[in-house]
């Protein structure tokens, strides 16, 4: 697995230095994008000058709300469905079909409703991640093995004690899919809203700075919320690896 | 077996009446709560439907979002199987690959949208492209995992048989691995719908998306429901059909 | 203490599930006593509600008639202390290193943090697991996982313990060795066991005494006492009774297996 990491990154390596070639010689030209070089100096620059520091913060503190919101309510509720059976499939079509839906589209009610302050687009993310949240809880609570469960009757093991020493860990490793996913989505959620249409935020930015032809401001920060997400995300698969492989599962 | 199957497809019919009768329940309820001003009620909702599905200009919007919609979907089911195949087979290529194809699953796309627009200007280029990245993901991973996960034992069947190569990819292999493949066009599917939308909503002077924000714009809060249901509507109702002929090429396994 | 660690008197049970809710006979009538400290197994064709049966004993569901004591108690819905349980299908858990594992077993217990890893260490002894204490049942084989199983459940000391075909998923030689394994435990912890099996030349082998079971709704046909010596081992198998007693087992199985796969004939035949 060593050799396919080198190559990925000499891959990674010869794109950048494509794009480096590309941009020098012109066939890029300067209004489209400026050489990674470039890039990669502007970003120093503007993260030290800390112009952007406000933004950054925004963008952050909203998406660690957004998925703090849909953990703890996806959890919850992908628990209470596990039991309640009914209830559970009735809300299944919902879920089946719910990532079909362009949840975006919500969003101008969400700003008549609530304004033009944080609170739509921590919504807009939590919808997005809450969801898939509750679908990988029910995955794995269902994926618990009985046989398990008995071991726990046997022992004579509390509610709490079952539900903490049993069902978690054996669920963990699927629950941290959900977790990964509304990490994305969160991420995605915010940054999306704001975007389209926000006060401030690094999404805020990157669409001023696109429609000012300010591609010193673009690049650097589409960069770094490429490397922002690309780097968490990897973090995150490489802790499910972990869970996943010390059970023999993968 | 067949009372059986009839009752669960009987239930799964009443499941679905109750969610959509429940919604539009919360609906009536959010809209007598928060008012005119930032809400139509389902019935006005519908009334405007109608009076905007039948109108001149709705028929262009459609077209154009559906023309955008559908070039973006055909390029994606072609490179996602194309890519997705070669990955698959190809080992190497495979596992420096896959990751990579991966995390831009976990990117915001939104925020590549600029570049796009750059690279393609304003209108049905940028629109195919934003589609094109965010369906084509899907496609290429789960016909990745279909083809790796190819249990040998087929490929010993197919010896066993006497067939060639080809012969075994097209009576055995291929059949095997399209329930995974077919979950990866559905999912590509709704994905290219909301990356087009998307980009419709930036780039573009016609379209559905470009509907949309005419209505934020203007405060027409009719218009912008309208449109929201139109759209998840389509969504919805699609990706329910594909659903259903997901789970029975799954069933036959 | 009675010799008498189990009593069951006129045990049955009933399931009723589904739409509309159909009675199923599972079990029973059954009446049975199990001497402290023998090792008493149960064969019986599939479905015929051996499990059940011990389910029953352990306290994991309730019998819908009829009377069960453990220790001279009745058992009342939940499982009493001093009953072990193995299951068939793997238990471990995934999450904790086999030390951790079989300390699992003494969650509920209130010795001292001392007496806990002694008697982790003992049970790791006695099941041979004492080199891969730090092991993850991911890394161990079939065999071996059953064996961190049987230590969690050893480990609590329990003066009865119950497995329900805990080899089935194990090839026939592993098996063989397993139940020396078994026999060697059964000697140094003096429980007593209720194995179940399928097996009929591990009842054989295993067993003090061995219950024959019919098909559903299961009750019991007959009680084999194979008379062995404390001290055995597999090698039993050269025995002369062996074959004698496996062919008994067979001889009243067969015709109840038969009825299970809906192929008996009406009357049972009474030719050898």
């Amino acid at each position: 697995m060593r050799r396919a990491t080198i190559y990925r990154l000499l891959v990674v390596a010869a794109a950048i230095g494509l794009l480096e070639v590309l941009c020098l010689t012109g066939v890029i030209d300067k209004i489209t994008m400026q050489a990674p070089h470039l890039i990669v100096r502007d970003l120093f620059r503007m993260l030290v000058s800390g112009r952007l520091n406000g933004a950054i913060m925004k963008t952050l503190t909203n998406t660690l709300l957004a998925l703090g919101l849909a953990l703890s309510v996806g959890i919850v509720v992908g628990a209470i469905l596990h039991r309640y059976r009914a209830l559970r499939d009735t809300l299944d079509p919902l879920f089946a079909t719910y990532y079909a839906v362009p949840i975006f589209a919500f969003y101008p009610f969400f700003l008549v409703v609530f304004g033009l302050g944080d609170l739509p687009q921590i919504l807009i993310a939590f919808m997005l991640g809450v969801v898939a949240v509750i679908v990988n809880t029910l995955n794995g609570l269902d994926r618990v093995p009985t046989v398990l469960l008995k071991t726990a009757r046997i022992m004579r093991l509390s509610s709490m004690d079952t539900a903490l020493r049993m069902t978690l860990p054996a669920a963990a490793p699927y629950i941290l899919t959900g977790i990964k996913l509304a990490v994305a989505y969160a991420f995605i959620g915010v940054i999306g809203s704001e975007f389209i249409m926000s006060r401030g935020g690094i999404g805020y930015e990157i669409s001023f700075a696109y429609t000012s032809f300010d591609n010193a401001t673009m690049y650097p920060l589409i960069v770094l919320i490429l490397l922002a997400s690309i780097t968490i995300n990897a973090g995150l698969s490489r802790w499910e690896e972990r869970l996943l492989a010390r059970r023999g599962l993968r | 077996m067949t009372a059986s199957m009839n009752a669960s497809r009987w239930s799964g019919l009443r499941n679905a009446s109750v969610l959509i009768a429940a919604l539009l329940v919360l609906w009536q309820v959010l809209y007598w709560w928060v008012g005119d001003v930032a809400l139509a009620s389902p019935l006005a909702t519908f009334r405007y439907t109608e009076r905007l599905v039948t109108g001149e200009t709705f028929g262009m919007h459609a077209y154009d979002t559906l023309r955008a919609f559908t070039i973006a979907f055909t390029l994606s089911v072609v490179i996602g199987l194309a890519v997705g195949f070669w990955l698959g087979f190809a080992k190497l290529a495979g596992d420096v690959l896959e990751p990579m194809v991966v995390a831009v699953y976990a990117i915001p796309k939104l925020t590549l949208y600029p570049i796009l627009l750059l690279a393609f200007g304003l209108g049905l280029s940028a629109k195919v492209a934003f589609g094109v990245l965010h369906g084509v993901i899907p496609i290429i991973l789960f016909t990745l995992t279909a083809v790796r996960n190819t249990k040998p034992i087929l490929i010993k069947t197919g010896k066993v048989h006497k067939l060639s190569p080809g012969q075994t990819v097209r009576w055995i292999l291929f059949p095997a691995a399209v329930p995974e493949i077919f979950t990866g066009l559905r999912v590509g599917f709704s994905l290219t719908l909301i990356g087009s939308l998307l980009a419709e909503m930036f780039a573009s002077q016609r379209g559905l998306g470009y509907l949309l924000m005419t209505g934020i714009g203007l405060h027409n809060v009719e218009l912008i429901m309208s449109v929201t249901l139109l759209i998840i509507v389509f969504a919805a109702g699609v990706s329910t059909l594909l659903l259903h002929i997901d789970h029975r090429l799954h069933r036959r396994t | 203490m009675a010799a008498e660690q189990v009593s069951l008197r006129n045990v049955g049970k009933i399931f009723s599930s589904g739409q509309p809710p159909a009675p199923l006979h599972a079990l029973g009538p059954i009446d049975l006593d199990l001497k402290r400290g023998e090792f008493f197994a149960v064969v019986g064709p599939s479905g015929c509600g051996k499990s059940t049966l011990l389910e029953i004993i352990a306290g994991l569901t309730p019998a819908t008639e009829g009377t069960v004591e453990f220790e001279g108690k009745p058992i009342a819905g939940e499982s009493p202390d001093g009953i072990g349980v193995v299951f068939q299908e793997d238990a471990s858990l995934p999450w904790l290193n086999v030390s951790d594992n079989v300390a699992f077993g003494l969650r509920r217990s209130d010795l001292s943090d001392r007496d806990k890893t002694d008697r982790v260490h003992n049970a790791l002894q006695l099941v041979g697991l004492s080199d891969f204490a730090t092991s993850y049942p991911a890394q161990l084989s079939g065999g071996m996982r059953q064996r961190v199983c049987i230590a969690r459940t050893l480990v609590m000391q329990p003066s009865l313990i119950l497995l329900d075909e805990p080899f089935g998923a194990l090839d026939q030689q592993t098996r063989l060795l397993m139940g020396d394994e078994l026999l060697r435990m059964w000697r140094e912890t003096g429980a007593t066991i209720f194995l179940i099996t399928h097996a009929l030349d591990e009842a054989t082998m295993l067993a003090d005494r061995i219950a024959v079971m019919s098909a559903r709704p299961g009750r019991l046909i007959d009680i084999v006492e194979t008379g062995w010596p404390r001290e055995r081992d597999s090698r039993i198998i050269e025995h002369a009774e062996f074959g004698v007693i496996t062919a008994r087992l067979w001889k009243s199985l067969r015709e109840e297996s038969l009825k299970t796969i809906g192929r008996a004939r009406a009357a049972p035949s009474s030719k050898p």
